[in-house]
Order: C-alpha cells, then structure tokens, then sequence
C-alpha cells in the first residue's frame, strides 16, 4: 500500500466509524477504578470486585437502602432464643448458571468452603460458625461457636454469594477463571486490565426485573478519563467520581449523578500502644489527643478536601447509619481550650509526624491538618507514603499518626471491631481498653437491635474520650451516569444493583 | 557464522542469569510488604500470612528465586499474585497490543517527520522552515500525557469523534480497533516525528550540498527528481538507522500512553504489577524484555554481519 492509499483507507475507517452507531441499547457499560482482582468470593479481596459480583453472584441476603437486610437467595430467616444458631429458609426453583440446582447442600457446600479454602478471605467473617445442618432440602441451619450477630452482614456480603458446588469441585483453583453462581447475569469472558463481560441468565429467579441483555465493566484507573469517557459516549456510568469533577457531571445535561454516604470512614490513626513510636505526647497523654482533636475543624477539612461533597463525622459510622451513636455528636473546633490543655498536661509546641498516602487527595487533607493542628500547637510534619509502605510501617508500629480509612461493613461490627478491641486483627494503634470490648462483645451476641444500639453508644462514648482514632469525615459514593439511564438506586455499600435499571438511548 | 552465533548465545544466557538475579535483589530495596500491599483493605493476619506461604514471600530471596528459576527453566514464569493468571500467558496476550501501537505510532512519526524535514531542508530559512522547527520543537517538549489528555478532552469530549479510551481486537472489530488506536498512536507518534524531522532535515542539508547532487541538477534533472531521487535516497540511510533505535524508545512511551488511553499493553501490564506488587509478573516481564533485546542485538549484529562484507573477510 503506498502511503497515499494507505492515508486514503484510514479517512475512509474514520468515516465509517462516525456513522457506525453505539453498540446495542441493552448493553450497560460500567466505568471501574480499578481492575477486580480474582472472581471467586471466597479469594476476593478487593472492593470492585464486589461491583462486579453483585450481578453476578446473588447472597442469601442482600442489603437494602436503608441498611435493612432483605431477602435474596433465603427468603426468610430467625436467630435460636441463645442466638447461637440462625435457621434459614431458602428460595426454591433457583438454578445455578451450569443448571444445577441450589438448594440447603448447595448452602453447606459454600459456607464450608468459605472456612476451609486455602488462603480464604471469608474466614474471618464467618469464623464463628461450627457447623451447616442441612435440615430439609431447602432449610438450612448455621451453627455458631459462639453468638454472633453480625453473621448475617457477612452472609450480605462476599461471604453468603452462592457459587456452584458442581463448578467449584470441576475447576478447583481455577474457578475464579469462569465464575459460575446463580446471579442475574452470567460470566461471559474476562480480559485482564480490560474487561470483564457479563450477559443476562434467563432462568434467573428474578430475571424479568433485569431489562438489560448484558454488562461490561471496564477498569479506568484516572478519574477524569472515567469521566471523559462518560461524556463522551464510551460508557454510561461511572463509580467513584472524583468531588473536583461533580461541577462537570452537574452542569452537563447529558448527565446525571446520584450518591450515597458510604459504610466507611476516613480518619487519623493514632499509635497509641505500638512499639516505642507510641511513646510520644500525642500517644501517651488523652489530653493531648484531646487538644488535638479540638484543632481540627472537620467543615474545613472537607471544605477544602473535597469541595465539601463528603459527610463530616467522629464516630466509624456516619451520622446517617442506624447506629450513629447520637450521645456523641461532632465536636466544635476550639483552638483556646486545645491550648489550654496542652498547657495543663505541661507540653509547649508538640511534634507529631503525620503519614499519609501519597495521593494528591490524602496530601491536600494532611496539609489543612497541619495548619489547622499549627494554630493550637501543634508542629505537624507531613510524612507522604506509598500506600502499601504505609500500611507496612503501621502494622510494624512505625508510625505517630496514619491518615488512613476503611471502606466499611454493612455491620457497625465490621468498622469497629477489628480496629479498637484489644486483640483486634487490624488493631495497629495498639488501643485497648477493656469495658470497650465489653460493651463491643456485648453487641456481637444479641441480635435485638436497640439492645445492640445502646451498646454502641456505651462503647462509643468511652472510646471517643480516648481518641485513639479521630474520625474525620464518610467519603460518599458519586456515580454519574448517562441521562438515558432509568432505574439507577444508590446503595450505601457503593454497589451498582441493576434491577429495575434500563437504558434508554 | 555459525560458531560466531553459538558463542553469542553462549554469551547470552549468563547475561539474563545476572539480569534476573539483578531483578530478584532489586526486590529487597522496594519498601512494603507485597503481601499486605496485595491483601489491601482485607489485610487481617490470616489472610495476608496465606498470601505469604502461598508464595514463598517467607523464604529468604536465593530460595525464592530457586523456585522461580526451575519454574522457569521447565517453561512456567509463575502466576500473577493478584490475578492468578499465568505469567506467561499474561505477557503474550498483552505484547500483540503494544506492537500494534509502536507499529501505528512509527507509521505517523514517518509521515510526519520525513515530509517536513524534506521540506525545511529544501525551503531552509523560509517561513516553512521555522514553521517545521517550531513544531518539532514542541512535539519533542509537550510530554505525552498532557498532549494524550488534552486530545481526549478535544477530539472525544468536545466533538466526539473517537472513543476515549479502550481497547478492541483487531481481528473481532478492526474498525473500533482503529478509532482506539489512532489517538494514543498519534501521541506516541508525535514526540518521534518531532526528532525524525531534525534528522531528515539535517542529513538533506548535507545531501543538497554533495556533488552528486550539483552534478544532477547540472544535467538539468527537475528539482523534484534532485530531491526526491537523489538526495533523499542517501538522507534517509541515517533517518532509518536512527527509526530502528527509537522502536525501543516507543516501547517505553507506550508504558505512560498506554496508561492514560487504558489500552491494555505491556506497558500497562508493568504499571499494574509494580503498582499492585505483583512481583511474579514484573520478573516475567524483565526476563521477557531482556531476552526479547538480547535477540534482537544478536539479530542485527548478524545482519549486520550478512550485509557487511568487510566483516566477513
């Protein structure tokens, strides 16, 4: 082809692909932050691969817009009067993606998985179940150890998706290669750092509340190349839309956005018992910590964080969340009486080293603390750092103060639990005080929610006195999507459900 | 020639021993702990300590690079950490794509730079020639990514002509194929055709003023067949030679495009692994990029050997 020709052909491709219309109306495609990591729930670790899974794979229950638990795969279930074991009625006529069928074997067969697979990520979560009796064909029985209520969270997350006992024993360690559960939509093909392309399964239980014929989810790491592709056409809805670019999606009638405050927060991790880092004044003395605290201004935090789109808050829930314990509202920033009390414990100016992650996000919120911290007293110096690095140095006790968060559990357990009771997993601070864990284990083994409430609130009073962690503010969730598409309800746990959600071109 | 080969190839494997060996100790510098990094927000004890044992983060380094040497050695570069695909099969999945892009990006970079180095060469001095020199000193200042971002916002956003961003088989869609590729090509593209112009332009220069060329015009050739036939046939020895060497430079550039374009390549394969720590995937991809340039120096040396004959005398 000589050169002419050769530019003659590629006008001639550019023309027909400018004419050439969108692909099918039926087919959502999803903008991801990042690429999932392995589809097998019992192995997932990261939190688009939830996205992903929720057409994929359905869970015994599912969690409603309000943080209510709502049945899916079990239609009904009740907790044993100790509340050490949960007896679950579930759907009949549900086949998985291969044909098989699922029934109470099919439940056994998961839940033991989930505790017996090598390198398991749902242990944990589930740990407290001794053994699944199957009690009819579609009544089936989780024994616990121990009582433990937030049981049925983690059966609404990763933990209760159904996968195929069939396909797992055939594929073995490759089932995350060619998922097969009993969502609404099946696994058609996946290319890493690509796509991951789902279709439509006809036999679903509830298949005509799903009006799309398929679902691509495509990973696009920049924020504002998700949304260029956005406007552009290429996709029709994003997760994660960075607060910088909401102006953008607000003032382009093409668009719309939709969001929801997350299950997590952001906060300061304070090392309070680690290793020898944690003997300095800001983790030895509550009254520093208090002074601290008092500098910080969380309005302001957000304000210029994040152009005030997150939700300021101090507690591992939002102020929206049930279990928001409201005895200990947000305290008023109060640069005099922060001053005082560092006078009174006897400090002049205190050196903290603030590590954050090296995200222009994590930095900017670091800064404002600085400044902020500064006018009370406070020499803060800003240590940025490779995520993965920081979390090393945290889990080593090598830090002061760790400006990190948690994307958050559907139970108020999940954000508290692990983090603040004395023997907690990922209790890097080293805090430990032991009428916390009282009131903390108290809430694991009632499944009454006002019982449960009024022991968050005990728990919260006193360890928000302590201040090993200072709460700063619940990231929301953005999702911006086409005008063209119906049906979209946010959801607090940051999932894209697609039931009832069409496109209309 | 034959035994010229062999002691090059001999030659060859202790260099990509010590290449790996390199990239085994390297590891010891990156700070974090690859398991936590890759556990991420799941990082409780058990599970992190399952990625460990799974593998063989415990062991010291010579014995993790023992398992990654017989693996190798028997045809199994090890799985993704991250994604538990094969290593192997990872890297040839992704190569067709970043060849693809050097290939288009090259393409544009000669029908660029080799026309308007022509041209300022022949018209030196006139308002082409400062023209071309502006823009070619442009094209080698703006750096990719802002020239790749700024065509996203224009070309996809603003008039919406291409796709932003993707990726699309060839051989499924060639179509959706070309409009992907052609913007992240022409970024590639650009910052070559800028030094490909300087090139072209200085070695024509220095053609129009050899004797060969005054005697062709002094046959009263036309000024077109003076240039075109004359003095670009023998500009254009250097230009190429130099068009070889920047293949290695677009496979570098292609790492940042290949980054903002999410097209999914090579490049982005060892963003990704360095980034999630998915060390199996970036010591497959150094062992590939290494044996992939000691071929290809053993390749050119044996052309070169061929087509020189005073070497072979």
């Amino acid at each position: 082809m000589t050169m002419k020709n050769w530019h003659a052909g590629l006008l001639a491709a550019g023309f027909i692909a400018l004419t050439a219309s969108a692909a099918g109306a039926q087919t959502l495609r999803v903008g991801l932050q990042e690429d999932p990591d392995l589809l097998d729930p019992d192995l997932a670790r990261s939190f688009v691969g939830r996205i992903v899974f929720t057409s994929l794979c359905d869970k015994l229950v599912d969690l409603g817009p309000d943080l209510e638990f709502v049945p899916q795969l079990a239609t009904e279930w009740s907790w044993s009067p100790d509340n050490k074991a949960l007896t679950m009625k579930l759907r009949q006529g549900v086949t998985f993606h291969d044909g098989e069928p699922f029934n109470a074997e099919a439940v056994k067969f998961n839940v033991e998985r989930s505790l017996t697979l090598p390198g398991s990520t749902r242990r944990s979560e589930i740990a407290a179940v001794a053994s699944v009796d199957v009690v009819d064909p579609y009544t089936v029985r989780l024994d616990l150890s121990e009582p433990f209520a937030p049981l049925l969270a983690a059966l609404s997350d990763r933990a209760g998706m159904m996968i195929s006992p069939k396909a797992a024993r055939e594929t073995g360690e490759n089932f995350s290669r060619t998922p097969v559960c009993s969502g609404p939509y099946k696994f058609v093909e996946r290319v890493a750092q690509d796509r991951i392309v789902l279709e439509k399964f006809p036999q679903h239980w509830n298949a005509d509340a799903y009006p799309l014929a398929q679902v691509s989810y495509l990973p696009i790491p920049d924020t504002t190349v998700r949304l260029a592709n956005l406007q552009s056409g290429g996709l029709d809805i994003i997760e994660r839309t960075a607060p910088a670019d909401l102006p953008t999606v607000r003032g382009d009638s093409s668009l719309k956005l939709e969001q929801a405050t997350s299950l997590g927060y952001q906060g300061i991790t304070l090392n309070v018992g680690n290793g020898p880092r944690a003997d300095q004044p800001l983790g030895k003395d509550p009254k520093v910590r208090e002074a601290f605290e008092l500098a910080i201004d969380r309005t302001i935090v957000n304000q210029v964080g994040f152009e005030g789109e997150h939700t300021v808050g101090n507690q591992p829930v939002a102020p929206t969340n049930p279990y928001y314990a409201k005895n200990v509202p947000v305290p008023e920033r109060d640069v005099e009486r922060a001053k005082k009390l560092l006078e009174e414990a006897g400090h002049g100016r205190v050196k903290v080293e603030l590590m954050t992650p090296n995200a222009p996000d994590s930095l900017r919120v670091a800064e404002v603390i600085q400044a902020l911290a500064g006018e009370a007293g406070f020499d803060v110096s800003v240590n940025a750092t490779e995520f993965a690095t920081g979390l090393d140095r945290q889990t080593r006790g090598d830090f002061e103060a760790f400006l990190i968060g948690w994307s958050g559990r559907a139970d108020p357990d999940g954000n508290i639990h692990t983090f603040i009771s004395c023997k907690g997993g990922l209790n890097d601070g080293k805090y430990c005080n032991p009428q916390v864990d009282e009131h903390l284990n108290a809430a694991r083994t009632t499944t009454d929610t006002a019982a449960r409430k009024a022991e968050y609130a005990k728990a919260a009073e006193l360890y928000l006195a302590d201040r090993q962690r200072i709460y700063m503010y619940h990231q929301n969730w953005f999702w911006a999507m086409t005008a063209g598409l119906e049906g979209f309800k946010p959801h607090p746990d940051g999932m894209i459900r697609l039931e009832g959600v069409s496109l209309k071109k | 020639m034959l035994a010229y080969m062999a002691r090059r190839l001999a030659v060859s494997i202790p260099t990509l021993l010590l290449i790996s060996m390199l990239v085994f100790s390297l590891q010891l510098l990156l700070p974090g702990d690859p398991a936590l990094a890759i556990a991420g927000e799941e990082r409780s004890p058990e599970v992190v300590e399952a990625i460990r044992e799974r593998y063989h983060l415990n062991d010291p380094v010579p014995v993790q690079y023992w398992y990654w040497l017989t693996g190798v050695l028997s045809g199994d570069m090890g799985e993704s950490i991250r994604s538990r695909m094969p290593v192997t099969e990872l890297i040839l999945s992704k190569l067709p794509v970043t060849i693809q892009l050097a290939v288009m990006a090259m393409i544009i970079a000669l029908a660029i730079g080799i026309p308007a180095g022509i041209v300022s060469a022949v018209r030196k001095g006139s308002g082409w020639d400062v023209g071309a020199n502006v823009v070619a000193l442009s094209g080698i200042s703006i750096p990719n990514f802002w020239l790749g971002i700024m065509l996203i916002m224009l070309v996809s956003v603003q008039w919406g002509l291409l796709p932003a961003s993707g990726y699309a088989n060839p051989l499924e869609d060639p179509i959706r194929n070309i409009q992907t590729m052609i913007m992240p090509a022409f970024v590639l593209g650009t910052g070559i055709a800028a030094i490909m112009m300087r090139h072209t332009r200085s070695a024509m220069l220095s053609s129009l003023r050899a004797d060969y060329v005054r005697t062709a015009r002094a046959k009263g050739l036309s000024e077109r067949v003076v240039v075109l036939r004359h003095a670009l046939r023998n500009a254009l020895i250097p230009v190429v030679t130099l068009g070889t060497l920047q293949l290695g430079e677009l496979l570098s550039g292609a790492v940042l495009t290949e980054q903002i374009f999410t097209i999914p390549g090579f490049g982005k394969l060892i963003v990704d692994a360095v980034f999630n720590r998915d060390y199996a995937v970036v010591q497959g991809v150094v062992l590939f990029t290494g044996t992939a340039f000691i071929l290809m120096n053993l390749l050119a040396d044996m052309l070169y050997f061929l087509l020189n004959p005073r070497l072979r005398a």
